[in-house]
């Protein structure tokens, strides 16, 4: 496999850029696995990386029903940040960035992790104290937010309307300089490329119809490309989280909701930094590319369907105007929408579950794309020693029963509303 | 974007409604901890039909049952709520 270079660039160049191979071989799939991971998305070939790469364990394949990264993690709004309001969660999403910080260079790969500020807006008094509150519990745990006045934020993001008429004030904001966006593709080809090299079967079109169980432990699983054994099976399909562990006759506390996303048609650089209001559910950036990347509420009511309400459409616009008043002059030129699989705490579940030897990563809601590397490293250490890492530590299913539940937004257990 | 037929109200926007949970997941007062805690927490979550609670918020503010369709949103029921169910 070629290295990527600058030097791998010329020497290409002298043949037109024609010959580069394959980035990662198409397997089919061997009769017997160590580790199979269902789900091709970017924490799946992530857990596959660092199975592979922390724990040595090679033997391991990651099936895929369509095709890698095309489900959520092609679908985000590619923020990355960690500036959660309770330890258990700004300590594993604070891991995943430090492993953002160095991704590129450890998978060889540009995800183009572009560290460019992500910045919270507080419109009321209240916003101010709660946005002051996580940040100082941010900073107790060591990690960067800055509490910034309304003149701060006029002189950083000199579009957003802080005229005292604006439909929603601004009087001032919670800034994580460490937080910013990546390309969410390059994340799941960097993954694959990375794991592949180290040995990881990515077998694609390959759907797991069912489970193997034996003796109370799973044995492996039923695909539509024949049976394949397994020592120990890890799910981690986002949405298809509950159909999944359907097959091993297991109910999660999930519910699989549609979020949207939108991008403008691209225009020179306005926005150099991620806003985001979490009082309106409103999240602008700008794209490498120069289209503004906009996201909103979910559907809030369950639905597999890929496709979000118009209303949603309508709203994410008039908030994002609202906002920076500039934009309503940009065509909204794509919208699109995720499956997300909501769980009743809006926390994600990294855990063994009832089967031996069946293991869940999931319910991370609308947040997992931040998360990606922090949990393919925590999924990967606890499908190779079957201890959970203890940042996922928190993260067991077991916490409903027991009410140890992480509840960021305190709406108790109705996943439409985390 | 669905049109719901509300029974007490007729057809109305998607937009009026809100979903409340699935139909087997309310939890009565006399329930054992362990069926309640299964209620409450245990989804099937099917890509396909299930029964719902939803409360037409900005109309006639009643709860109704919809029998939908998680991928296609085809709505194939829709009744009254019948309080009998919280006993």
């Amino acid at each position: 496999m070629t290295r990527y270079s600058a030097l791998a660039l010329l020497r290409a160049g002298l043949t037109g850029q024609r010959h580069w191979p394959r980035a990662w071989r198409d397997p089919s799939p061997r009769p017997n696995y160590e580790v199979i991971v269902i789900g091709g998305g970017g924490h799946g070939l992530a857990t596959a990386y660092y199975l592979a790469k922390v724990h040595g364990i090679r033997n391991v394949a990651v099936l895929e029903r369509g095709w890698i990264g095309g489900g959520n993690t092609g679908r985000n709004t590619t923020i990355v940040r960690s500036n959660y309001r309770l330890p258990a969660l700004h300590n594993l999403f604070d891991f995943a960035l430090g492993l953002w910080e160095g991704m590129s260079d450890e998978l060889n790969y540009n995800v183009m992790f572009s560290p460019r500020g992500a910045l919270f807006l507080g419109h009321s008094d209240a916003d101010m104290t709660a946005l002051a509150q996580r940040g100082d519990a941010l900073r107790c745990d060591g990690i960067d937010a800055e509490l910034m006045t309304a003149n701060q934020l006029r002189e950083l993001v000199p579009l957003l309307d802080m005229s005292p008429a604006a439909r929603f004030p601004i009087h001032g904001g919670l800034m994580q300089p460490r937080g910013g966006t990546a390309r969410h593709d390059a994340v799941a080809w960097g993954y694959a490329r990375a794991a592949d090299r180290l040995g990881v079967d990515i077998i694609q079109n390959c759907e797991v119809t069912g489970f193997t169980v034996a003796g109370g432990r799973v044995t492996g699983v039923e695909t539509t490309r024949g049976a394949i054994g397994a020592g120990r099976v890890g799910i981690c399909v986002a949405g298809n989280s509950g159909p999944v562990a359907a097959l091993a006759g297991i109910r999660l506390p999930i519910e699989a909701q549609t979020l949207q996303a939108f991008v403008t048609e691209p225009v020179k650089p306005m926005i150099d930094t991620v806003i985001m209001s979490q009082s309106l559910h409103c999240y602008i950036s700008q794209s490498d590319k120069g289209g503004i990347v906009l996201g909103g509420d979910p559907d809030q009511f369950p639905s597999y369907a890929q496709r979000g309400l118009p209303p949603r459409i309508a709203q994410a616009a008039a908030e994002a105007i609202a906002l920076v008043p500039a934009l309503s002059r940009l065509r909204m030129v794509r919208c699109w929408a995720g499956t997300t699989d909501m769980s009743f705490d809006g926390s994600p579940i990294i855990s063994a579950l009832p089967v031996d030897g069946l293991y869940l990563n999931g319910g991370w809601c609308y947040g997992g794309f931040k998360a990606t590397p922090g949990s393919g490293y925590t999924y990967a250490h606890l499908l190779a020693t079957g201890a959970a890492h203890p940042l996922a530590a928190p993260f067991a299913l077991d916490r409903f029963a027991t009410g140890a539940t992480i509840d960021e937004t305190g709406v108790g257990f109705m996943p439409q509303f985390h | 974007m669905m049109r719901i037929d509300c029974p007490h109200c007729g057809p109305r926007a998607q937009s009026e409604f809100g979903y409340e949970r699935t139909l087997d997941s309310i939890v009565t007062l006399d329930m054992p901890a362990d069926e309640a805690m299964a209620r409450l927490y245990a989804r099937a979550n099917p890509r396909g039909l299930d029964d719902e609670l939803w409360r037409h918020g900005l109309g006639c503010r009643q709860w109704i049952v919809l029998r939908r369709h998680r991928v296609t949103h085809e709505i194939v029921g829709v009744a009254a709520f019948d309080p009998a169910i919280l006993s």
